[in-house]
């Protein structure tokens, strides 16, 4: 054993992480360090760069789940290093899956007898889902149309403006065109009578929403399903209905069993929803069920044949982990309908009491509505002083991650904050965030109106006095010119946000 | 406190799960069961029926990484509630990302300045990869023809037979034609002559393979872009090169370092990898890096703001674990160069003791390379009496997985088993193999020639059967 050596770096192991000279190396960036570590630095220098994220728990921008059951974490630890395509070696956990798609189907109302296998896959999420069924309506309507003789080269889909990005990617990547209807102030969904008129014979299908990212309000799933289906008489054309019920797939069900959206609507043909939303799972699992066979062209799916029965399968993604289908079925188990229930229903309380605590402040306009997905989204009343950008961004020193977003078109002008109410987010919480949203709002009306302010009264001015900027002073246009610089960074971010937001 | 009740059973709490009343029911499988159950309960059941599931260490027909240091489960395990799309929220999380996607595209020879940052993304596996590269050869084209005034509604990919299957899935959902060079008796990868002949000018790109799932073989991408650039001379097509190195791309650089299949040849506009596989990460995550922005239309891109830098993102799938990106960030720093290689060479090493080990037994014939992915791929000398189907079925018994698989065309009529060494298939255990293979050679000598003969041939013959086949073992 050598107690002493000529280097300086003696007995490396012995060092204490932050004792040892890797505290004080700069992490790579670019190239792949040509020497080895010792597995304790790698792990407390990886660790601690993390700290600096955000709080996934006070994320409240975010729909996906935050929290599971400890013997939930358990399952998902013990099945990390299962390839979740390797169905031949893991066939429980794909027997797991397929009785996911059954529950789901069932909860959907699919048109499926007793006993009968629905059609569906587990994918990575709602993105996944949106896509493969969009790829099936595709060559449904490509079928049709060779088999009608008429020309298949411009097929397009027919959403609101208010339509997460992940069809934007669909529509890019698979060459459809998709055919926006626009919202309005006031009315941030999608206008089902407007919807309609949009469709003509190269629309694939419309898109309906339950659950918009901004709002969380439901689409009128069957309003639409009434009027297409009276256009449909009318053409011949015969245009189906997929419902992106990415958030709502997992609380209209239970909260408002009434409410008709899903397969009982006879045009709805494919439905998605996120079981990493409210299915109540980490992030990376969604589903996509199938009315039944008919609605998911043969050529689309490729077989595999293990056990010596047929396993069906037609996602993007191949190897993937196992994890979050097993939470998934997990969760389905554990909770029944009614832990489901009591979630949404707990969860629909405490937006209930956020929404009411914000609306006493006396300084915000509630956009959002009661009946929807568990959240609050809300804009002041009076923009002119301070914005809810400067609120988001006031919020974070307190730990909350609040996003402040503008609508799409043409309702850009509305900026709203949103909180996301998830299964994590208590009562106490709630409270505390009212809480911390007054204090912002004290220190932003004590603080002297930022440049924007006589920014936003020049502007003002300036709109009502037509052309003839030649007259305005030089320091006026240069804060209008500042006031446009900071709304279109934001709006750039928000613009991308609005999108982006999941 | 209540001593006694009137119910005849006690406080349900109390129960441990195996005496409470939830291991009589059957679990629910069709639809949402109207109750809740105690979260134990859920455990139990659902760890208990997921016992009957194969040992992921033991099989060995995947490349996809079973193991990882417990230091990495945690990372793993703090990071498994962070979707990794919000960037916003999790800047940290996005820059390891984009440190990820600037080594291997270093590791690729990507021909960039110092300091700047490569063209690359993480994706969920090398399915999704390809599909994104596809699509921006697709594009690409398309917009090249359109230019030029020709028509471009038939565009054709040229890759080997020996591909994997989500080459076709490309070429099936985005309406790709796939143009294979068929495979021959001892020629298992593709070639490059034939692939170049196939050449015209609707193809979008010519995908090599830097290890092919069968076999383990590196397609000679050097010939292939030798060949092409000649091809390119006289057309004027300009047609581009991808590198599927899916298993391979954390290999060749650490063992065949001379070995020019990556950036280093103009041709090649885009490679993958898949960090699940050499790149020594759970399943769940690959990698795309092109060569310059040039090789990336950016009419695919959609632009995300994030602390007033711009964070391009072009992905299939949006919501998603952050896990095993932080763990390919952890495995780059933590392994480093010479880690990754001793590794590497740790495998080389014990798929030639499973080899050797093998061709002792004076049975099989080994048809994989040396050269190549760690894998050991052999066949029967004598598949008369028994068949490799059998030997893989015999195999379970003693807990291995081991896959045996058909040939793509038009090799069809041999029949493979194939062992793949990962990191964590260690000497101890490649011996211990070796013996069960032993063990199950002499009862099989015992054994009459079964019925199954028969059914192999119709196996082999039907075309369901040789798809079914192969789709498993591309797969894995």
């Amino acid at each position: 054993m050598v107690v002493t050596t000529t280097m300086s770096d003696s007995e490396e192991y012995l060092h204490c992480t932050f004792a040892s000279r890797y505290a004080r190396t700069s992490l790579p960036r670019f190239k792949i360090p040509e020497g080895s570590i010792p597995k304790e630095a790698a792990y407390q220098i990886v660790n601690d760069e993390l700290m600096l994220d955000g709080n996934p728990r006070l994320n409240l921008a975010s729909f996906v789940t935050t929290w599971m059951e400890p013997e939930c974490d358990k399952l998902i630890m013990d099945s990390i290093n299962k390839n979740y395509v390797d169905m031949d070696e893991y066939p429980v956990t794909t027997e797991l899956q397929n009785r996911c798609v059954n529950m789901i189907a069932h909860l959907f109302h699919a048109p499926v007898g007793d006993d009968e296998t629905a059609i569906g896959v587990g994918t990575v999420g709602s993105s996944e889902a949106i896509m493969l069924a969009g790829l099936a309506f595709k060559r449904k309507w490509q079928a049709k149309r060779k088999a009608q003789g008429k020309p298949y080269d411009n097929p397009n889909i027919v959403t609101g403006a208010n339509v997460q990005v992940c069809w934007e990617k669909f529509a890019r990547y698979f060459e459809v065109e998709l055919k926006e209807v626009k919202l309005k102030e006031g009315y941030y969904v999608m206008d089902p009578a407007k919807a309609v008129e949009m469709v003509d014979e190269n629309t694939i299908c419309v898109a309906a929403i339950l659950g918009s990212t901004l709002t969380g309000e439901f689409e009128d799933v069957k309003l639409l399903s009434e009027l297409l289906t009276e256009k449909n008489k009318e053409t011949g054309w015969d245009t189906p209905i997929h419902v992106d019920a990415a958030s709502g797939g997992f609380i209209a069900p239970f909260l408002f069993p009434e409410l008709e959206w899903d397969f009982r609507l006879p045009l709805v043909k494919s439905i998605n929803v996120s079981g990493h939303k409210y299915g109540l799972v980490y992030a990376g699992v969604g589903w996509v069920i199938w009315r039944n066979k008919d609605d998911l062209p043969e050529e689309l799916v490729f077989h595999i044949n293990y056990l010596g029965s047929d396993q069906p399968t037609f996602t993007l993604n191949f190897s993937k982990g196992s994890c979050q289908i097993i939470a998934q079925y997990y969760q389905f188990i554990r909770l029944g309908f009614e832990g489901y229930k009591s979630i949404m229903e707990n969860c629909m309380a405490n937006a209930r009491l956020l929404r009411e605590e914000i609306a006493k402040t006396g300084q915000f306009e509630i956009v959002s509505k009661e009946f929807g997905v568990p959240l609050v989204a809300f804009a002041l009343k009076d923009p002119s002083r301070y914005t809810v950008f400067q609120i988001s961004e006031s919020l974070r020193r307190f730990g909350w991650i609040v996003p402040a977003y503008t609508m799409p078109p043409d309702a850009e002008h509305i900026a709203v904050l949103r909180v996301v109410i998830r299964e994590d987010f208590s009562h106490t919480l709630a409270e505390r965030l009212v809480s911390d949203i007054q204090k912002v709002l004290k220190e932003l009306d004590e603080l002297p109106p930022r440049v924007s302010t006589k920014a936003a009264h020049v502007s003002v001015v300036a709109d009502e006095t037509q052309s003839g900027n030649v007259d305005q002073p030089h320091l006026k246009k240069s804060d209008v010119e500042t006031q446009k610089e900071i709304s279109n960074y934001w709006r750039r971010i928000s613009d991308k946000k609005t999108s982006g937001v999941c | 406190m209540v001593l006694s009740k009137t119910f005849s059973q006690s406080d349900v709490s109390v129960h441990s799960t195996f005496a409470s009343r939830y291991v009589r029911d059957s679990l629910p499988r069709f639809k949402v069961p109207e109750n809740s159950i105690p979260k134990e309960a859920a455990y139990q059941i659902i760890n208990d029926e997921l016992m009957l599931d194969g040992n992921p260490r033991l099989n060995l027909a995947s490349f996809v990484t079973t193991w990882m240091e417990p230091e990495c489960d945690k990372l793993i395990m703090d990071a498994i509630n962070k979707n990794y799309v919000d960037m916003d929220e999790y800047p940290v999380t996005t820059e390891l990302q984009n440190r990820c996607v600037n080594m291997i595209g270093h590791l690729f020879n990507a021909p960039l300045g110092d300091g700047e940052a490569a063209v690359g993304v993480g994706t969920v596996g090398s399915s999704e990869a390809i599909m994104l590269a596809g699509l921006a050869f697709k594009r690409k084209w398309q917009n090249k023809m359109k230019s030029l005034g020709k028509p471009c509604d038939k565009p054709n990919i040229v890759t080997g037979a020996n591909v994997q299957v989500c080459w076709e899935k490309f070429a099936r959902y985005f309406e790709v034609e796939l143009k294979e060079v068929k495979l021959r008796d001892g020629y298992y990868v593709m070639d490059p002559e034939k692939a170049v002949e196939m050449v015209d000018e609707n193809t979008i790109c010519v995908a090599a393979i830097l290890g092919s799932t069968l076999n383990g073989e590196f397609e000679d991408v050097k010939q292939l872009n030798d060949l092409l650039m000649k091809k390119n001379q006289e057309t004027g097509w300009d047609t581009p090169i991808h590198v599927d190195a899916a298993s391979g791309g954390f290999i060749a650089p650490f063992l065949y370092p001379e070995l020019e299949w990556d950036f280093r040849l103009p041709l090649v506009k885009s490679i993958n990898v898949s960090g699940h596989k050499y790149g020594l990460v759970y399943a769940g995550i690959g990698w795309v890096i092109w060569r310059n922005k040039e090789d990336l239309p950016e009419e695919l891109i959609f632009h995300i703001n994030y602390l007033g830098a711009d964070q391009p993102t072009f992905t299939l799938n949006f919501s998603k674990g952050s896990s095993q990106v932080i763990a390919q960030y952890y495995q780059l720093i933590r392994l480093g160069y010479e880690g990754y290689k001793n590794i590497m060479e740790n495998c080389q090493e014990n798929a030639m003791v499973l080899k050797e080990g093998l061709e002792k037994t004076g049975r099989f014939n080994i048809v994989s390379k040396d050269n190549g992915v760690p894998l050991v791929a052999f066949s029967l000398k004598e598949n008369s009496r028994h068949t490799e189907f059998e030997v893989s079925d015999m195999l379970r018994r003693f807990g291995w997985i081991v896959p045996a698989y058909t040939m793509p065309p038009d090799a069809q009529h041999v029949t493979v088993l194939r062992v793949v060494i990962r990191e964590d298939f260690s000497r101890t255990l490649a011996e211990r193999l070796v013996t069960d293979i032993q063990k199950l050679l002499n009862e099989l000598d015992m054994l009459p020639a079964r019925v199954t003969g028969k059914m192999v041939a119709i196996e082999k013959h039907s075309r369901n059967g040789v798809a079914v086949k192969k789709l498993k073992s591309i797969a894995l």
